[in-house]
């Protein structure tokens, strides 16, 4: 009876969510509901689960809840302590959940709202989701390992290497386009300037409070930041509308450039308890509450989507970045659907934590889901806009025109109609001067964010409250990526730098300290300042160089996942990674080649060098066009790195499925578990 | 009742795991400190000295 019961509820999820998605895909014409989205992911997401993660988990890598896990093997109190499975999914859904997931999908929102949700739905329940989970039972199985040395292990010297480098690679990117988004979310805007700096005394505030007052106390000392990050946004307003003060807070995007690049090398050097680990303590803490809160908003308000299902830019003619569909929709979304990264964090502390393997399918793959639905709750808060309003945001000056009228005329010619006086009362709205060119992603988030809100909570009159608080939640995210970002980068360096001179890989050698924290500030540095002096808003050839490199750690963390499969005599069922691998393959590759090569300037850095060199000359001409060729040879050397592992992956798995080589693995051998029940 | 009790337990088992109180509570219990400014400067040190460098995701 109950199997009946269980077939007839699945059923029905199943037909609910075909119904959902179908209408999301086929409906053209009047706007419809975000409830559609949200029914289609939720169904999804619940199938993907109950289905495919327990497929994988029984007949693919048999989940031993016998097997004890390193947390209990090697339990130190520090690293390795089993927890609570709920406290690992949490755990683990903070460390994964970062700006990525609300920007990259906003940028792809040019294409419509269906090519992002059908990737952001597929591309999670069958790639990132499996990804997460399958890098996170294998590194259970090694000990804790991370991706990069089980990638040394498994495949050669070469993947580890890769891996590695990739890292590093992503690492630079991935800071300097966060950094490009939040100089252009606070270009001109006292309110949001004034409240992003008051959050660096609020941390240090907090960094004291906890070392010297109260220690190790600190969600109260989180609540405390909390309430004062709010009076910071109310006290914005009231800086924005004072002359004097609002002067001194309304900053060109190059002196912000310059402020953030200062305030990324001190966050590196300065003692972490100072300002990083309360920055991340206030970071988490906003984070958190401000997804919950723009979930139930959505669920309950759920506002008509007036983006159209797909756009005319689907054919790569697009403002906010160049190329079609395939593969930049692919390679836009990264951490809603896949992401290279997430395996770093799958094998970093979480696996350390993991009491029991079958806890790994609702972590690993469960975690990814609701990093997912946030990736759909940020297409939401771009698709509830007026498209119109939308481009207006996220357009560059260099494409739409200087001036609003030319702006809105030329997205009016588009066929979405916008004017310049719709735009200026949204403006005034919000309590920003303009909102025109605010490329980047992190503002058009805000104003849909507050969009939804100003429907019920306070209404207009406190949307420059909500977008602000938006603006404020976002440039948390981002900052305190940027101070934990170079800090593991600077480690990372100083790992490899002491192989060479010993004293350079003490981590808390000043010297040591100093030059790295240089080498990598000056790195993310100068492409942020590349993508500020760029004339297409830099987030056109920084976002996709980002994508590239993310997805192709990915595809690195698939190879390593795809190498055990075979070796564990799991070959029939090799395909669950290979498919998701032989896709990203084809995205990372596609778009490589077309932003290097492609001979249109918008799109191919080569031929925006060659158009440059060819157009009137001024000052800054030499450096855009080295630029652009730096770009297209860090986009070939990411490749080419990428493609020697997948050689050497190939050629490791046809030798072991012949008979040619030995299936070894470096996994830890059995030992039975000691934990009851209770205690897992 | 004692359901939403268990699940504001491990809520709150959560919050103090990200906001990393859980893991001071057991460096004291490891180190047989008692919570102190001294303690938890100790407890940083040896935090910025692990290998275990707790990346974050974009």
């Amino acid at each position: 009876m109950s199997k009946l019961l269980a077939i007839l509820g699945w059923g029905a999820v199943a037909a609910l969510g075909a119904l959902a998605v179908g209408v999301v895909a086929v409906h053209r014409g009047e706007p419809i509901s975000t409830l559609w989205l949200v029914v289609a992911a939720a169904c999804c997401y619940a199938l993907g689960f109950r289905f495919y993660s327990k497929f994988i988990a029984a007949r693919i890598l048999a989940l031993d809840a016998f097997r004890a896990t390193p947390a209990e093997r090697l339990e130190n109190g520090r690293d390795f302590v089993v927890t609570n499975k709920w406290v690992v999914f949490g755990h683990h859904f903070a460390a994964i959940a970062g700006p990525g997931p609300l920007v990259g999908p906003v940028l792809a929102a040019q294409f419509g709202y269906l090519p992002g949700t059908l990737w952001v739905l597929a591309g999670a329940v069958f790639a990132g989701c499996v990804q997460d989970f399958v890098i996170l039972l294998f590194s259970v199985r090694r000990d804790g390992k991370s991706v990069t040395e089980m990638a040394r292990e498994e495949i050669g010297r070469v993947g580890g290497f890769v891996a590695y480098g990739a890292v590093i690679a992503i690492l630079i990117i991935i800071l300097a386009v966060a950094a490009l988004v939040v100089v252009n979310a606070l270009k001109g805007s006292p309110w949001g300037t004034f409240t992003i700096a008051m959050t660096i005394p609020i941390a240090l505030l907090m960094g004291v409070y906890l070392r010297r007052i109260r220690p190790g106390k600190v969600l109260e000392v989180s609540v405390f930041g909390f309430i004062l990050v709010l009076l910071a946004i109310w006290g914005g307003q009231w800086a924005s509308q004072t002359p004097t003060v609002a002067r001194v807070f309304s900053l060109q995007a190059s002196s912000l450039a310059i402020l953030i690049i200062i305030y990324g090398f001190a966050a590196s050097a300065v003692p972490v308890w100072l300002l990083l680990a309360p920055r991340d303590y206030l970071s988490t803490f906003v984070k958190l509450g401000a997804i919950g809160l723009l979930a139930m908003g959505i669920v309950v308000l759920h506002p008509a989507l007036h983006m159209p299902a797909v756009t005319r830019f689907a054919d790569g003619t697009g403002p906010v970045f160049a190329g079609k569909i395939f593969p930049f929709a692919f390679i836009t979304i990264a951490c809603g659907a896949i992401s290279g990264f997430h395996s770093l964090i799958s094998s970093g502390t979480t696996p350390k934590l993991i009491a029991r393997e079958t806890q790994t399918r609702m972590v690993g793959y469960g975690a990814m889901m609701a990093e997912s639905a946030v990736a759909i709750m940020a297409i939401t808060a771009a698709c509830v806009l007026q498209p119109g309003i939308y481009f207006a945001i996220n357009s560059p000056a260099g494409v739409v025109g200087q001036t609003p009228v030319a702006a809105t005329a030329t997205i009016s010619g588009w066929g979405f109609p916008v004017t310049a006086s719709d735009m200026q009362a949204l403006a005034h709205a919000v309590g920003e001067q303009t909102l025109f060119n605010r490329t980047g992603g992190a503002p058009a988030f805000a104003v849909g964010m507050a969009h939804i809100f100003s429907q019920s909570l306070g209404g207009e009159k406190v949307m420059g409250l909500w977008y602000h608080f938006a603006v404020m939640f976002e440039a948390l995210f981002i900052l305190t990526l940027l101070d934990a970002g170079t800090r593991a980068a600077r480690f990372m360096i100083q790992d490899a730098a002491g192989h060479i001179y010993k004293p350079l890989g003490r981590t808390s050698w000043y010297p040591s300290i100093l030059i790295t924290s240089g080498l990598i500030v000056g790195a993310w540095g100068y492409f942020l300042w590349q993508g500020v002096k760029d004339p297409l808003g830099g987030i056109n050839s920084l976002w996709p160089l980002f994508g590239i490199s993310n997805q192709l750690l990915a595809a690195v963390a698939l190879c390593v996942a795809t190498t055990i499969l075979i070796k564990m005599h799991r070959a029939k069922y090799v395909l669950v990674t290979l498919v998701p691998l032989a896709w990203l393959v084809a995205v990372t590759f596609t778009a490589a080649w077309q932003k290097v090569l492609s001979p249109d300037p918008h799109l191919g850095f080569l031929a925006q060098a060659r158009a440059l060199a060819a157009g009137p000359a001024t000052s800054a001409t030499p450096r855009l066009i080295f630029n652009n060729r730096l770009d297209a040879a860090l986009t070939a050397v990411l490749v080419t790195m990428v493609a020697l592992v997948l050689i050497e992956s190939v050629r490791g798995w046809i030798g072991v499925l012949s008979g040619r080589k030995e299936a070894r693995m470096k996994e830890t051998p059995f030992v039975m578990t000691r934990l009851a029940e209770e205690q897992a | 009742m004692s359901r939403i009790l268990k699940a504001g337990r491990i809520l709150l088992a959560t919050l103090r795991e990200i906001f990393d109180e859980a893991a001071y509570s057991r460096f004291l219990r490891r180190s047989q400190m008692t919570s102190s400014p001294a303690a938890y400067a100790a407890f940083w040190r040896e935090r910025e000295s692990s290998h275990d460098r707790r990346p974050k995701c974009c």
